[in-house]
């Protein structure tokens, strides 16, 4: 019997999991919506998991959780792993490029360069109180302009003259590109602009100030857009390079990162049947109203967070 | 100025309640309340009531004066500084008009000077009977008194992280905070400040020498205030980090047109001139941090604070040219507490791994 190591990254709008084995190699991959539902998107994405590991005489032995739903799936799933999604981007994406020195990352709704320097990082930024220019962005514009995200790349490699949009800001990007859309711009051109303005934004604001050097890596859900690709590379006239498990970096890091982690126990596919609910309560001791999360495992609470002194500490049971 | 049967209250900047109350109540003549804690429904009330772009601590400052005011508060007050800070009082005093509440609002700052005189002529106009010499013996009193929160403050931010029994310092700190009010003369102050040094010195610690260290540098009032800045500083040092703050409410107070100019040596060759507020005094302390060799800096800000704006650039070529990381971070009203763990705990992270090769 083989070993494996799961890794499972929940964004804010897709969840992916893969299951690496002690060479480091992906055996299975999945990746689905989460649509606002964690704990039923993990359950999801474990049953397909588990029926592509079907036959491979696989057991898992560590697991590893990251993405903004790290803590609360980390718990559900006993990881032994809970990692932000920064560092496991990075530990994911130096195994499969070890000379990489700058890493892009757009997912739904955030976007972070990670710089890298003799296979350590050593600087990064996050955007910070806006999610301009990220995945959901686009697909929106992809919905307003009646087509599926999934095209959006091809129609934007189609042009030759890409539309200028406004690239500050997502709104006004909106806008703008409803008023080039209506005095007569070629839509293919203005996917382009738009894929332009998504590049011209993350540059000009998370890659503010950043010595971006090559070789350069992109990834995260945008990355499967070959418009953006092709703008990145346009702009920093440099090659971009983009993995096929680009968007799965994050949970591959994560399984790596559990593996390294040398504390293994069986891990339970059961876990699919049990019944998991959260609660949220407010604390109403003082006036700040801490929301205190409570997670139960078949009706049991097995953890509970959000408190910020010791009085709302919710008793374990 | 009649002011009888006032009370009188004040927004919260950190633990530094207890020296101002202590002052206030000492000199002015009148009851002094404490704003209540600053809790989520302060900043509630605060973002509520004030213009929606103003920078945050207005909100902090608006949410207090409010709550303060339900309580009985009669007199407010408020201080002002070089920055949009200049404006807070009169915008705060005309929104709490509007809002019908009758109170007496007092600028200790008229001009954008925080000096003692000036300070000494505003209370004047509260106690008349204020007495020049007790007015200088207790305004020394209270910058001993909060050198001596600093200090201890200081000693808890660079050690907490290593404590052995888990949560002593915290305890032993709040049990300070609670005798320290209690004082009634400069020595009783400092004998109680040496045995509350020692009693820190004494408390096990399992600190490895070359620890990791983090300074934190930015807007006084965000930098300052714990729950404005989603507990920054506890949050870094509960990693086993040794945590610096230089920016201390005394400082500000004490600084002369000396130190002043000493910052700019300090900021050279970053800096040429003043960039407003303490822009300067947060690229000068940035690059103290690196030349020390600290393992990176926590730069803190509200969101759209122009002098820390512009202190930005300067921050990114110190980062660059001694190799320094730097984690930026905005606060605003909105701020969710998640996105900020998220980044400390990235940035705890690439420091190990910095520090691992």
């Amino acid at each position: 019997m083989k070993k494996g190591y799961l890794g499972v990254d929940v964004g804010s709008i897709s969840t992916k999991g893969v299951i690496i084995d002690s060479d480091n190699n992906i055996i299975a991959e999945d990746y689905l919506w989460t649509e606002g539902n964690p704990v039923v998107a993990v359950k999801q994405l474990l049953k397909n998991l588990l029926v592509k590991t079907r036959n491979k005489d696989l057991l898992v032995v560590a697991v590893g959780t990251t993405g903004s739903a790290r803590k609360l799936v980390g718990t559900i799933l006993n990881a032994q792993v809970i990692k932000n999604e920064i560092t496991a981007q990075a530990i994911g994406t130096l195994e499969l490029y070890p000379e990489v020195r700058t890493i892009f990352e757009i997912g739904g709704q955030d976007s972070k360069i990670i710089l890298i320097e003799n296979g350590i990082i050593v600087d990064y930024a996050m955007n910070t109180l806006c999610a301009a220019g990220t995945g959901s962005f686009l697909s929106s514009q992809a919905k307003r302009l009646g087509m599926h995200p999934e095209d959006f790349g091809k129609w934007a490699i189609r042009s030759k003259k890409p539309t200028k949009i406004a690239a500050r800001c997502t709104v006004f990007a909106e806008s703008d590109l409803v008023h080039k859309a209506q005095i007569g711009h070629k839509k293919e051109d203005i996917i382009a602009g738009l894929c332009r303005s998504v590049v011209l934004n993350f540059l000009n604001n998370v890659g503010k100030g950043k010595n971006i050097k090559p070789p350069i890596v992109f990834q995260g859900g945008v990355s499967k857009n070959i418009g953006v690709v092709k703008a990145f590379a346009d702009i920093t006239g440099e090659e971009i390079k983009v993995h096929k498990y680009g968007h799965l970096t994050g949970a591959f890091g994560v399984a790596l990162l559990a593996k390294r982690a040398n504390d293994e126990h069986c891990f339970d596919f059961n876990f699919v049947n049990m019944h998991f609910e959260t609660k949220g309560i407010e604390c109403m001791k003082c006036p700040n109203n801490c929301e205190i999360i409570c997670v139960y495992k078949n009706n049991k609470i097995i953890d509970s967070w959000g408190n910020r002194c010791d009085n709302g500490a919710v008793l374990k049971q | 100025m009649a002011l009888k049967g006032a009370v009188l209250s004040f927004p919260h900047l950190g633990d530094y309640h207890v020296p101002i109350a202590y002052f206030a109540k000492r000199l002015l003549n009148m009851k002094v309340i404490k704003p209540l804690p600053i809790t989520k429904k302060t900043l509630e009330i605060g973002a509520k009531y004030s213009p929606d772009s103003v920078c945050v601590p207005f909100k902090y400052n608006l949410g207090n004066f409010i709550e303060s005011l339900d309580q009985g508060a009669s007199v407010l007050i408020q201080a002002g500084g070089g920055c949009r800070f200049g404006y807070y009082a009169e915008v705060q005093e005309q929104i709490l008009r509007d809002l019908g509440y009758k109170f007496t609002f007092i600028r200790i700052v008229s001009n954008d000077k925080l000096t003692v005189t000036n300070i000494y002529r505003q209370l004047k106009q509260i106690n008349p009977r204020l007495n020049f010499f007790l007015f200088i013996y207790y305004f020394y009193f209270i910058i001993r008194m909060s050198k001596s929160l600093e200090n201890i403050q200081q000693y808890v931010n660079k050690n907490s992280g290593f404590e052995v029994e888990k949560g002593s310092f915290g305890l032993l700190y709040n049990k300070f905070l609670g005798e320290i009010e209690l004082v009634n003369n400069i020595g009783e102050l400092n004998r109680l400040f040496l045995r509350y040094q020692r009693a820190f010195n004494k408390l096990p610690i399992n600190k490895p020498v070359d620890c990791l260290k983090v300074g934190i540098v930015g807007e006084v009032y965000v930098a300052i205030e714990p729950f404005s800045n989603c507990y920054v500083e506890s949050q870094m040092a509960k990693k086993g980090v040794e945590v610096t703050r230089l920016v201390t409410a005394t400082r500000i107070l004490l600084r002369r047109p000396k130190d002043h100019r000493d910052l700019l040596v300090k900021a050279h060759p970053y800096l040429k001139y003043a960039i407003g507020a303490d822009g300067t005094d947060s690229v000068a302390k940035t690059k103290v941090f690196a030349e020390e060799g600290y393992d990176g800096v926590i730069h803190i800000k509200p969101f759209a604070c122009i002098p820390e704006l512009n202190a930005m650039p300067m921050l990114q070529k110190i980062s660059h040219d001694y190799n320094m990381p730097i984690l930026y971070l905005s606060f605003d009203a909105q701020t969710s507490e998640a996105g900020v763990l998220t980044r400390l705990e990235a940035f705890y992270d690439m420091l190990l791994m910095k520090r691992g090769h």
